[in-house]
């Protein structure tokens, strides 16, 4: 693994606030490790800016290690930039060339604002899970031992992938429409494929679908953007799995 | 007489949490809505807390400083979560779950505690399923488990690699149906800045909104920390880079006592350091120890070979390799806990043997190739072919292992670029998990009447060292099943307060110390940012707070901290301004609360003139590098009381530990 540093160009949105006019803004960052994230690049930005007396860039992070959603960023045109089945701190600078030109923007998305920079809101999201991404369990600890109800392997695993998902968005941002349906299915796919989450499947999938209208995402058109960037590779059955959950909800409803 | 009063019940062991909970004083229905309860954090441990007492009708704010609930560092545990279930049949009991948890702290942490969270570990098996948590199965449809460190049954429970991320979720989808059906409101975006107190007692917080920068006031009946540990007081760390001490911090300085602050887990296995600009360390689960054997080279000059890249780590013959956890401790091999293991590691490479290329040549292997063949000579059998080609083998086992540690897998790859399937990972320790933190009784309440402290936050369950998928244990325990009862207790004698005004003098004051803080940070004017500080901070307690201590270190530690501490306030430059996001200033708070941490820190290790768990005193060895526990002398839990700005004044504390129902003995793994 031979470490050698590049030079770089960087575009990247600045935007003071929810309500200010953004725009592209040009830097030079020299000695940039090919080790380094993504995000490590522009924390060493930032440290030249400060140094700089000038405003350092705002951007969300976290756990740094691909699994808490929070980093986002639109990279060269694509959501967690060029690399697959990775979020923006998993990116590395290997990925780029000496001397090359990346732009860096945040979600675009009617239904997430720019907060500031590359930072927007996502609570959308959290209001539809609100709406029903749950079991309405108590907390009590007093249901039934853990083993009561066998569930076929197969349908674990399945459940395990779609709930893999981190909610970071991409699949959003990456969309025409700016769609949340692969967000959105994953959550009630996890569900419909356990015994424990049927129960209240029609509420869940008429709720949570009426909150994500509602949150003004768009319709889905099935171009498949989502899942090829979606960090987690949470796949497009989901979205099938929700609409025939949809649809049978929809067509079963008393109201 | 100590102020230190652990109100552990009496009776046997095993009927003490239950008896207890029978006598506790409860808040009728119809009382709980008038009643204000705050939240801090909302990892397993907050988001448990704020679900179940929403649940049962308190009035609950809950704040977290990420931009959802769901974001919280718990989220990245990997390996799994214990519970005393014996599924396995291979003679698991609450008892051996309790035993396995003192011991693995080396008897330093409190029996009570303990064996309360043991008889509840099934319960939260439990809750969790019946919200939906896919954990893996067995074919047969039942959970699967697995073995981790420290234990010789299998009752850890995962799902993949992203245990926490499922078990997050899980607590999470409890607190959002709460928030939905209006018994919690949520503040994503939102920092605590310091506690109030009234007449003593905890009555609310002050927080900053990180989008606006407006600082509020909130009042309640009862505070609850669940912020986390506060291992980025060493920069780099496993910790998610907002993970901080402020909260804990803030309320020690308002007259919570801190304990054993030196009990800090560096965990064996995550991937070497590789640079200067780099900010975070990531961890590879200990699930991977399962089926990966750790190894250095028998020989200097193999070492160095590598080190220079003129040898590849798979052309060293199996008789050149040195398996040094399998050699030392064959009981156990290379599943002993992570402070044994990590100490190990560092011997290897403080003599020589290291592999990695970087600046300390710190690194050792984490193989596959002997699981890979077992497993995939099993799925040849389990197949049908009883006789499979070498490169059959090869190929099913290499499935086998991406069943079960996929994701970790790829981790690595993307960050090492290199592929762990054919040549062996490379490790080395990295700072985890604290296993102090902010005093607590049996109740989790700390020396604030009315503040509570949960999850990592606190100190109470751990002792000197934490055994592998215990954390998330912890978690939920404290919030679903320990904190509704002692809260409600609490809270009994609180139905005819009526709400908390927060335009009282207290109010006013607590807003003040926050504001004065960030009006100084926005005006200092300095030179350095705050990474430059933090940087230093790290380097110190690494170098002499860290794997290793001994007296020398740690007083130059003692002084070189408080020489920082200085420097920082007169020369840090904080950019932007206090009304709008502005995360220079948040890292700013944090870091002014970690340098005072750091200090404290060292002043308990060099209190604690002993070696146990994590906290490894270099002159309190034996012959064989083994720590050497003072039973005599320290067998007790270091609660520290702020005295002021200079920490050099806080006054220790001890709280006896006696062990009635384990009989302490030197910790063996061999």
């Amino acid at each position: 693994m031979a470490s050698k540093t590049i030079n770089i160009n960087l575009k990247i949105w600045r935007q003071k606030n929810a309500n200010a006019k953004g725009s592209m803004e040009t830097y030079k960052l020299d000695n940039v490790s090919t080790d380094s994230s993504f995000l490590e690049m522009l924390d060493q930005l930032n440290e030249q800016l400060i140094n700089e007396r000038q405003e350092p860039i705002a951007f969300d992070h976290d756990c740094r290690e691909g699994i808490c959603g929070m980093c986002s960023l639109f990279i060269n045109g694509e959501a967690h930039g060029p690399d697959r089945a990775v979020t923006t701190c998993q990116l590395h600078m290997r990925k780029f060339k000496d001397g090359e030109t990346i732009y860096v923007e945040p979600w675009r998305a009617k239904a997430f604002p720019v907060i500031k920079d590359l930072v927007v809101d996502r609570s959308a999201f959290d209001r539809i899970q609100q709406a029903g991404g749950f079991v309405s369990v108590n907390t009590s600890g007093r249901t039934m031992d853990a083993n009561a109800i066998p569930i076929p392997k197969h349908d674990a695993d399945k459940a395990f992938e779609a709930a893999a998902c981190i909610g970071c968005g991409a699949c959003v941002a990456s969309c025409v429409n700016a769609s949340a349906m692969l967000f959105v299915s994953a959550k009630v796919s996890q569900m419909a494929l356990l015994p424990q989450g049927k129960v209240e499947a029609k509420e869940r999938v008429l709720n949570m679908v009426r909150t994500m209208d509602e949150e003004g995402f768009g319709n889905c058109t099935n171009t498949g953007a989502c899942a090829v960037e979606c960090p987690k590779e949470i796949s497009l059955d989901n979205i099938a799995r929700m609409n025939r959950e949809f649809l049978k909800a929809a067509v079963t409803s008393e109201a | 007489m100590s102020i230190l009063d652990s109100k552990i019940p009496e009776g046997h062991i095993s009927k003490k949490w239950t008896d207890y909970k029978d006598h506790l004083k409860l808040v009728a229905p119809n009382n709980r809505p008038k009643i204000d309860v705050i939240v801090v954090g909302t990892g397993l441990a907050g988001s448990s807390a704020a679900a179940s007492l929403g649940e049962m009708g308190y009035n609950v704010k809950a704040f977290c400083f990420q931009d959802s609930p769901r974001r919280a560092h718990s989220i990245a545990a990997q390996g799994g979560i214990n519970a005393a279930k014996n599924y396995q049949n291979d003679g698991d009991s609450i008892f051996r779950l309790f035993y396995d948890t003192i011991k693995g702290g080396d008897y330093r942490a409190r029996e009570a505690n303990v064996h309360r969270l043991a008889e509840v570990s099934g319960n939260i098996i439990d809750q969790c399923v019946a919200q939906g948590v896919p954990f893996a199965r067995e074919y047969g449809g039942l959970l699967d488990n697995r073995s981790f460190g420290g234990t010789q049954v299998q009752r850890t429970f995962y799902a993949a690699g992203q245990t926490g991320q499922q078990l997050l979720l899980g607590a999470y989808s409890a607190l959002s149906r709460q928030i939905g059906l209006g018994r919690v409101k949520m503040y994503n975006r939102h920092e605590m800045l310091d506690i109030v107190k009234v007449d003593g007692k905890a009555r609310g917080i002050i927080a900053r909104n990180l989008v606006t920068g407006e600082i509020e006031r909130h009042s309640a009946h009862a505070v609850i920390i669940a912020s986390g540990g506060y291992g980025n007081v060493y920069f780099l760390s496993t910790n998610a880079m907002g993970s901080n001490v402020t909260a804990a911090w803030k309320i020690h300085k308002q007259g919570a006592l801190f304990a054993n602050p030196c009990f800090v887990q560096i965990h064996p296995t995550c991937i070497p350091v590789h640079g200067t600009n780099q900010a975070k360390l990531t961890l590879m689960s200990e699930s991977l120890r399962n089926s990966g054997r750790i190894w250095v080279p028998k020989k200097k000059e193999d070492a160095e070979a590598i080190r220079a890249g003129k040898l590849k780590p798979t052309a060293i013959a199996e008789d050149d390799r040195d398996y040094f956890l399998e050699r030392r401790y064959p009981a156990f091999g290379n599943l002993v806990p992570r402070d044994v293991a990590s100490r190990a590691a560092k011997e290897r490479c403080d003599a020589g043997y290291g592999i990695e290329a970087n600046d300390t040549n710190e690194g050792v292997y984490l193989d596959f190739s002997s699981e890979i063949k077992s497993k995939g000579k099993q799925s040849a059998f389990a197949a049908g072919n009883h006789n499979p080609s070498e490169e059959e083998i090869i190929t099913l086992g290499k499935k086998w292992v991406e069943s079960k540690y996929g994701n970790l897998f790829q981790m690595y790859e993307k960050i090492t670029d290199e592929n762990p399937y054919e040549t062996p990972m490379k490790i080395y320790p990295a700072v985890h998990y604290t296993m102090g933190g902010v005093w607590v009784d049996y109740n989790l309440q700390s020396t604030i009447p009315g503040c509570f402290v949960a999850g990592e936050a606190n100190f109470s369950d751990h002792g000197a060292n934490r055994l592998g998928a215990s954390a998330l244990m912890q978690g939920l325990a404290d919030g679903y099943f320990v904190l509704p009862y002692t809260v409600s207790d609490y809270l009994a004698n609180e139905i005819r307060t009526g709400a908390i005004a927060t335009d009282s003098p207290e109010f006013d004051a607590a807003e003040q110390r926050v504001n004065d803080q960030i009006n100084k940070f926005l005006n200092n004017n300095g030179t350095k940012s705050v990474d430059y500080y933090h940087k230093k901070l790290g380097l110190i307690m690494w170098n002499k707070v860290g794997m290793g201590r001994n007296e020398q270190g740690l007083k130059e530690a003692i002084a070189e901290i408080a020489q920082l501490k200085e420097e920082f306030h007169q020369n840090v430059y904080v950019p932007g301004t206090a009304n709008e996001m502005n995360p220079q200033l948040e890292k700013a708070m944090r870091v002014a609360d970690f340098i005072e941490l750091g200090q404290l820190m060292a002043i308990d290790a060099l209190q604690r003139k002993e070696s146990c768990g994590g906290h490894f005193r270099e002159e309190y060895q034996d012959a064989e590098g083994e720590t050497l526990r003072d039973d005599e002398n320290f067998k007790f839990v270091g609660a520290w009381e702020y005295k002021g700005d200079d920490i050099n004044n806080e006054e220790l504390h001890k709280e006896a530990l006696n062990y009635e129902f384990i009989k302490i003995a030197a910790r063996n793994y061999k």
